[in-house]
């Protein structure tokens, strides 16, 4: 086999040295009657052009010409090249978790710099080397803060991604931990100021919203902080289009920012390995989970960098730790941090504003399209919009499949009471033409409706 | 180093002084040399309630998190702030080093406490020394 | 010239006695260090739709101070992660002899075929006719899977190892509650990796610790004294941390059973087992594989893994939701109107980048490549046990599996430790081995070579580790002060725990 390196003469050496007569007295310590004595029932051994060939019509399967205005959680952004020829290189991808820093002061420094980078954009005092993704990000940034609080319960806006509240109900599951929905305003989309004031009390530990939310529409988080400080809650914001940072204000006033950063030049690969990342104010460090890179000197002087405050985590602490995570996302995080870098300070900006312009003008041309609205226009919003259509989008979803055009997703399956609504993105990769043939595929269905 | 005669300890490794009915806690010189350079001390708040032979707080380095077990029973009445900024000093001067002062509400709990000798002695045992 | 031990063949800069060797010449600074406003290395095709007013757009919502996002060419930006590359240790350069990590092969065209279009730029959300393809390789990896681990059922969710014992005691505790009593605590043996306590914890179970027997397994009069009708579930690694082979698993199964707690096996040494032994045929309930350590998945630096969930069949309706399923027309399918389901979690279906990439190096194995290379794997240790057992302590005589534990018990009488010795061998050329784990031990030394390792390497690690001990003896400082080859020499971790520093600041 040939990712085997062993001939076997060497085998039959190592063996007499070992003084076995044969593999199986190694592994005769496994009573009988579990050991194996036939072939795993797997596919046979493939040639590397055979895998590749598999995986190929595999791909193939998935249509690869189609537009997408598919958001909600995982956005299809430019992935500049010189990213997978710097991750592919084998002293990154091949790398272990930097415990001995001597000999990864590459992936540690490349960490200090996501760390940097992410607490610069979000407006946050320390940023962990990465989390899991977005959702479990969110899980645990709530837990977080019942750890820095005391506090047992939170109050999670409905905006929140659907399936980031599934997590999060998850994690809670047998914590007694209970926690409180609090709804949308039907005019913004927002999430409803009186409701959540109502909802917070003494005894909340986190208040958790997403902007921009679910609906694509950024909310008023001074407004959320000041109602969930003055209960002495702490403001976690979630952030799912991690882009929309390079125009939309960051969250200054939360307590906590949990972030996805797929957007920064990770592959959207059906929805995982993402990379989610935890940022918060100084104060909170010490709770914090995930891995920490810090800065440091050798017996020299030198500068480098060290995993730090290890004593949080699962290998120290054990059941005290603040967390049971043990890998964190690296590589994505490298992927990241090689986007931010790539694009920069101007270039994340002019990206982001490329998204608001084509969302606004996808926004525009659909809504146009008589048996068509757009919702929450009441609020801003980054690269995501909600469209309310007079016929089923299940009937003019199959016509835009004719055309090569996957559309919005439906809202119902979480929002039914917004009846036939969908979910619509459309970022700096999506082009006009793809906006223009939608609109019409959407006119031509409504209008004989 | 010496163990104060005036100090009394726990099979933990705090000691405590009294006076009157305030005690002052920190740990020892073995529990610093056991743990290495300290980096973090979690300590409780003022007018916090703390059990004797229950935990009180933590004492980090990098590789370890040791619990703090309190001696005593009664309530915080001050904190050691410095230990925010220079954790080291507990390495430096365990024994003179305090990390919290309590209340006692029940100073009798003092002399049934470990005195030096029976301290020192507990060490050797453990050492096997 | 008097010899210097550890440049012997007298070569000039960075020394190392084995064969890697880091390059020190290039001084980088941070990214933010390089940058000058107005350099940029983008640029974004011009807009086809009217362009928009971002601050009359967004109104209070708008950001009036950019990040301060460092400004490069292209250029640069290739050279700074090139340079920070070559500061790294890697499969690719060398052995890494870490226990219970598995450092094997990265293969290629795992990397390949994650980023053939159509599977690296498929949308979670993508309707189910144009995702066929994905959900037939997702199928496929799990049915293998399965076939591996002996179970019944199997999710892919769980983004890495502990988020899959996570899920794992998730799955045990629904059970209980629907059997009535969710019961108190979970047996953890005290040989286990951190992250199982941290685990059972998060699940709201005590942690109750088991002891160890002489030989470092588990001791079944203690484990029947302990078991009881509050007790959960055993959450054990078999092999175990120690590398050795729970041989009376079954009956350690069978105890639980009797008072109807669960047994849990972290799956991370599962490199010894593929092939010549199945989980599910010894007793084991539930189980968490990780794909980054016996699948090949590249560990990137730290993450990304995978850690999925397979479990006997008793336990599938507690699956986390979706699953896949296959539909009435035969086309592949989410099913997620699962009642009993402990919930998601994580957002959508689970790290499907590594499924590729591990199911790839199954295809490349078959049956006899996965099966060889668990033998080339055992063997491997076996080998290193031989012959270093003369020079450091071996703790437990039983035999060992796919990874060795020695302890630094002849070292530490010359004051050094297994950390001195880790650091030592770094000047070799080799990553350290696990130093210090597993807590039964003291001054544990815990290496596994996998079946990535050539002879060749096998004898240089060997060499490498006698020459050390022999160095213990006689020049104990060199081994206590040691890296002596490396980029930056050892660095102050307290001085990074006491005043954190963790980001730079203009």
């Amino acid at each position: 086999m040939r990712y085997l390196p062993k001939s076997p003469a060497e085998r039959e050496r190592m063996l007499a040295e070992i003084g076995a007569a044969s593999i199986d007295d190694l592994f005769a310590v496994i009573p009988a009657e579990y050991r194996l004595d036939r072939d795993l029932d797997v596919p046979r051994q493939q040639a590397e052009s055979e895998i590749i060939d598999y995986f190929r019509s595999a791909g193939a399967k998935n249509a690869t010409d189609y537009a997408s205005f598919l958001g909600a959680g995982a956005y299809r952004h430019y992935r500049p090249v010189i990213i997978d020829a710097l991750v592919q290189r084998g002293e990154f991808l091949t790398s272990y978790t930097p415990y001995q820093a001597e000999i990864t002061q590459g992936t540690l420094q490349a960490i200090f710099e996501f760390q940097t980078m992410i607490a610069e954009l979000t407006g946050m005092d320390v940023a962990n080397a990465s989390m899991y993704d977005g959702s479990t990000g969110a899980a645990e940034a709530v837990l977080m803060a019942m750890r820095v609080t005391g506090r047992h319960s939170a109050v999670v806006a409905s905006a929140v991604h659907p399936e980031h509240r599934e997590v999060l109900a998850t994690y809670l599951k047998y914590r007694d931990m209970p926690t409180a929905l609090v709804g949308y305003d039907a005019r913004t989309g927002r999430v409803d100021l009186a409701a959540l004031e109502a909802a917070v009390t003494d005894e909340t530990a986190a208040v958790l919203v997403q902007s921009p939310n679910f609906f694509g529409v950024i909310e008023d988080i001074p407004a959320i902080a000041a109602i969930a400080h003055a209960k002495g809650a702490l403001l976690i914001v979630s952030i799912a289009e991690a882009v929309s940072l390079g125009v939309v204000r960051p969250p200054v006033e939360a307590d906590i920012v949990s972030m996805e950063a797929q957007s920064f030049g990770v592959a959207l690969s059906y929805g995982g390995p993402f990379c989610g990342v935890i940022a918060a104010k100084e104060q909170y460090l010490r709770q914090m989970p995930g891995r920490l890179v810090g800065q440091t000197v050798d017996s020299t002087g030198y500068r480098g960098f060290v995993l730090t405050l290890s004593t949080r985590e699962q290998h120290i602490r054990r059941e005290k730790a603040t967390s049971n995570i043990c890998t964190n996302q690296a590589l994505v995080a490298l992927m990241a941090t090689i986007f931010l870098t790539v694009y920069g300070k101007e270039g994340i900006r002019e990206l982001a504003e490329h998204n608001l312009a084509k969302a606004e003008y996808a926004a525009q041309a659909l809504a146009e399209q008589s048996g068509a609205k757009l919702l929450f226009t009441g609020a801003p919003r980054f690269n995501e919009f909600v469209l309310q259509t007079v016929e089923p989008p299940v009937l003019w979803s199959k016509r835009l499949l004719g055309e090569k055009i996957v559309g919005g997703i439906e809202l119902s399956r979480w929002y039914p009471e917004l009846g036939n609504t969908t979910l619509w993105c459309a970022t700096e990769v999506v082009t006009r033409a793809q906006i223009d043939a939608a609109a019409k595929v959407l006119a031509a269905g409504l209008v004989e409706a | 180093m010496a163990y104060p005669t005036n100090y009394r300890y726990t099979r933990e490794h705090e000691w405590i002084a009294l006076d009157g009915a305030i005690g002052t806690i920190g740990i020892t010189d073995y529990a610093q040399n056991s743990l290495g350079d300290i980096v973090y001390v979690d300590s409780p708040k003022v007018g916090d309630t703390v059990t004797a032979n229950a935990t009180f707080g933590s004492v980090e380095s990098v590789k370890a998190v040791s619990d703090l077990y309190s001696p005593v029973s009664g309530t915080v009445t001050e904190v050691n702030e410095e230990l925010k900024t220079a954790p080291d000093k507990i390495n430096e001067a365990p024994h003179d080093t305090w990390i919290i002062k309590v209340e006692l509400s029940d100073p009798a709990e003092f002399e049934k406490l470990l005195d030096a000798a029976a301290y020192e002695a507990f060490i050797s045992e453990e050492t096997g020394s | 010239m008097a010899s210097d031990p550890t440049n012997p063949q007298n070569l000039p800069g960075p020394r190392t006695n084995g064969k890697v060797r880091p390059h020190q010449t290039q001084n980088e600074g941070l990214v933010f260090e390089k940058s000058s406003p107005g350099k940029r290395a983008y640029k974004l095709p011009p807009l086809d739709v009217p362009a928009v007013d971002a601050a009359e757009l967004l109104g209070a919502a708008h950001r009036e101070t950019p990040g301060l996002l460092p400004e490069l060419s292209e250029i640069e930006i290739i050279r700074h992660f090139t340079r920070l590359s070559t500061w790294n240790y890697a499969i690719d350069l060398g052995m890494y002899p870490l226990g219970s990590c598995t450092m094997k092969y990265n293969p290629r065209v795992n990397e390949y075929v994650a980023r053939i279009e159509g599977l690296a730029d498929a949308h979670p959300y993508r309707p189910e006719s144009l995702a066929q393809g994905i959900l037939e390789v997702t199928d496929l990896l799990q049915r293998c899977l399965l076939e591996i681990t002996g179970m019944d059922a199997i999710t892919l969710q769980p983004a890495a190892g502990a988020h899959g014992e996570f899920t794992g005691i998730l799955l045990v505790r629904a059970w209980h509650e629907s059997q009535g009593n969710p019961r108190r605590k979970v047996l953890i043996p005290d040989s286990a990796h951190g992250t199982n306590p941290a685990t059972a914890a998060i699940c709201g179970y005590a942690v109750e610790n088991l002891k160890s027997n002489a030989d470092g397994g588990i001791d079944l009069e203690a484990l029947a004294k302990q078991v009881d009708e509050e007790t959960a579930a055993l959450m054990l690694t078999n092999p175990s941390t120690i590398g050795v082979f729970e041989s009376q698993i079954h009956r350690i199964a069978d105890i639980l059973h009797a008072k109807g707690a669960l047994l849990y096996m972290d799956g991370a040494n599962m490199n010894a087992l593929v092939g010549k032994a199945r989980p599910g045929d010894f007793g084991v309930d539930v189980m968490h594989l990780n794909l980054h350590k016996t699948f090949s998945t590249p560990h990137g630096g730290g993450g990304p893994g995978s850690g999925p969930v397979a479990c006997k069949a008793f336990l599938e309706p507690f699956l986390p939701t979706p699953l896949l399923v296959q539909k009435e027309d035969g086309t592949k399918g989410w099913e997620y109107d699962r009642p009993q389901s402990v919930g998601r979690v994580r957002a959508f279906y689970g790290n499907v980048g590594m499924f590729i990439r591990a199911l790839a190096y199954i295809l490349a194995n078959g049956p006899d490549g996965l099966r060889q290379t668990t033998e080339d794997a055992v063997l491997n240790a076996n080998y290193i046990r031989k012959k270093l057992e003369d020079f450091y302590e071996l703790p437990y005589k039983t035999a060992s599996m796919h990874e060795v534990v020695f302890s630094d018990k002849r070292q530490a009488a010359n004051g050094v430790k297994t950390g001195d010795i880790a650091k030592r061998l770094i000047d070799y050329g080799f990553h350290p081995y696990t130093v210090s784990f597993p807590m039964i031990v003291h001054g544990a030394l815990m290496i596994e070579p996998t079946e990535s390792e050539s002879l060749e390497e096998l004898d240089l690690f060997i060499d490498a580790m006698r020459s050390i001990a022999r160095e213990v003896e006689e020049t104990p400082d060199l081994v206590k002060t040691a890296p002596h080859s490396t980029r930056v020499s050892r660095l102050d971790e307290v001085g990074a725990a006491r005043r954190p520093i963790l980001r730079w600041r203009p």
